[in-house]
């Protein structure tokens, strides 16, 4: 996909796990009857033999591809974020954590992006809650590009994996040649003034606003905090000691996510401030994603307020 | 031959029983009740049934045995130690630090484990990804998965009954430890007493009701699955007896989880050296 162009990432999951599925015998897709709205469609008709359809089961799910796992197999898990975190937490814990099993939990509708749904389904503590068990890695890539060479590098990393996509359009920021690893940071723009630190689709627009910076004489460095367990800590280091001054976004609850993830460090290290741009410890309502996004601040404009409250 | 055989595993379960307690009583913590009731299934599996091999616990045709109600591992670990899985030394180990025996299973660190259990219910899923395996691999082995009757309380069990059916899995047994207690007390007064034969045969289960405590009846049982490929998973009604081989110890929830003192276990050990009644 070209810069620019808008387009959900839970799309790029799906192209992706497609492809994989068809190189990698072991690789499984396990569905909970979303299959449609998670984007299997291509793995589940061109590749029946590697795929599982549980029904609206999550629990059971999971549970299932535990034991694919045992077997060798590299099971993914598909469901929407709050059930994929939350509805399966316990098996999550116990079956694939637990006994580090080679199972991935790849979830469309991360954070406010299923909009028009409602608080039922907006996934604000996922991350959080994940971060607390051992074992466990998180990732929520920033575009459709990234989702693609992310869902590949879970599948050629070992032990569970929860990747977070969106269920709404966004606009692409990386080229399609654009390289990640898994627990390293990609520094997108440098500056010397303010860290903006940002995970998922929310890259954007600290992007803008690093731009919108720059032209009031602030320079922002610019971090891709794809995955946040494990978290990147030498590069938020290096913004505590080079910068010292931080502000994290993040489509997530305040409380126990990049933000939270990010504060840990800096309370380590003794010094440096921070502001987190996530939302305000509330559930979310029916309305357009970027008015959800708008009521809880997390808005280029609140980034610019923040920087510059910070110099 | 046959009858030698029954001998020979009755033996088998005495000893598994005698080791189970033996481990529970140096550990002071264990669930006896539930382990006694599972010991002459879990002796005809380990010791007859299955194909295993103890010097390849990872072997990938072997069949699987998934201990759902994971709090009972005694009377699995004391088979696994007897059959060299491990050294017998560990039996001494159980729920001290840094055992391979942890106090319920735990397959990264215990040779023969095939999952992790110990939060209920959810073996029965895990047991269906591995069958389901089996099936698309092509592979001939069975998955046993044993289960408590209070058990059968967690949604996930029935989750994964449906999978087990709609994918086919023949291969796939649950045994039901029909003991009839669980921890608060009595089955049917926690939650209200339903045919479980029935319920499995509405969710696509062929269905067996047995003696669990019966040798002859197990051995008819299992020589009667393993060959019946027909599409439908299996489930197994042991009807048992929590605590079975200990007087004191029969049909009282109180042993669901407690361990003996050392008198207690004097008692327990000599009814066990008598046999079944």
């Amino acid at each position: 996909m070209k810069k620019g162009e808008l387009i959900a990432t839970r799309d790029g999951f799906g192209d992706e796990i497609a492809e994989l599925g068809r190189e990698n015998k072991n690789i499984y897709v396990v569905d909970v009857d979303i299959g449609k709205s998670c984007k299997t469609g291509k793995f589940s008709s061109s590749l029946p033999d590697q795929y599982v359809n549980v029904g609206i089961a999550e629990q059971n799910g999971a549970g299932v591809a535990a034991g694919l796992a045992t077997t060798g197999k590299i099971p993914f898990v598909v469901t929407y974020a709050v059930f994929g975190s939350l509805r399966m937490c316990e098996q999550i814990r116990q079956e694939m954590c637990y006994p580090n099993l080679n199972v991935k939990i790849a979830c469309s509708h991360g954070g406010l992006t299923p909009a028009n749904d409602g608080a039922s389904h907006q996934a604000i503590e996922d991350m959080g809650v994940l971060r607390t068990i051992p074992n466990m890695t998180i990732i929520m890539p920033a575009d459709y590009n990234a989702a693609r060479k992310l869902v590949k590098a879970a599948t050629e990393m070992y032990g569970p994996v929860f990747l977070r996509f969106t269920r709404d359009a966004v606009p692409v920021v990386y080229d399609e040649d654009q390289e990640f690893t898994i627990g390293k940071a990609v520094r997108v723009r440098d500056g010397g003034d303010v860290a903006i630190i940002a995970v998922g689709d929310t890259l954007r627009l600290a992007i803008e606003a690093a731009e919108r910076l720059h032209a009031k004489g602030i320079e922002a460095r610019v971090l891709d905090m794809h995955t946040i367990k494990p978290l990147d800590t030498d590069a938020v280091d290096s913004c505590i000691a080079d910068i010292g001054k931080i502000i994290t976004v993040e489509d997530h609850n305040k409380i126990n996510g990049l933000g939270s993830a990010v504060a840990e460090c800096i309370a380590e290290a003794g010094h440096g401030v921070l502001r987190r741009v996530a939302i305000q410890d509330q559930f979310g309502q029916s309305a357009p994603y970027e008015r959800l996004l708008e009521i809880n601040g997390i808005t280029v404009e609140n980034i610019v307020a923040q920087a510059e409250s910070l110099m | 031959m046959r009858e030698q055989k029954k001998l020979e595993l009755e033996g088998r379960a005495k000893q598994l029983r005698k080791i189970a307690l033996t481990m529970i009583y140096e550990a002071q913590s264990g669930h006896p009740g539930g382990a006694f009731s599972a010991a002459d299934i879990v002796a005809a599996l380990y010791f007859s049934e299955m194909r295993i091999n103890p010097k390849d616990p990872k072997w990938p045709d072997r069949d699987r045995f998934v201990l759902s109600k994971g709090h009972v591992c005694p009377i699995q670990y004391a088979a696994l130690g007897t059959l060299g899985y491990f050294p017998e030394e560990a039996l001494h180990t159980l729920r001290k630090e840094n055992s391979i025996l942890q106090g319920h299973p735990d397959m990264k660190k215990c040779p023969g484990i095939d999952i992790s259990t110990g939060s209920l219910g959810q073996g029965a899923s895990a047991a269906v990804g591995m069958a389901l395996a089996g099936k698309r691999d092509g592979r001939d082995y069975c998955v046993f998965v044993i289960m408590g009757d209070g058990e059968m309380d967690e949604g996930i069990v029935w989750e994964a009954m449906m999978t087990a059916n709609k994918y086919k899995l023949d291969n796939y047994v649950m045994i039901l430890d029909n003991n009839g207690l669980q921890l608060d007390g009595p089955c049917d007064k926690v939650m209200p007493g339903l045919d479980m034969s029935k319920k499995a045969a509405d969710f696509g289960f062929e269905t067996f009701d047995i003696d669990g405590h019966d040798m002859g009846d197990i051995l008819d049982v299992f020589d009667a699955i393993r060959d019946r490929k027909n599409g439908k998973p299996k489930f197994i009604n042991a009807r048992t007896v929590k605590g079975k081989g200990v007087d004191f110890m029969e049909n009282k929830a109180e042993w669901h989880g407690n361990a003996p003192n050392a008198e207690q276990y004097a008692d327990a050990m000599a009814q066990l050296e008598r046999g079944l009644k």
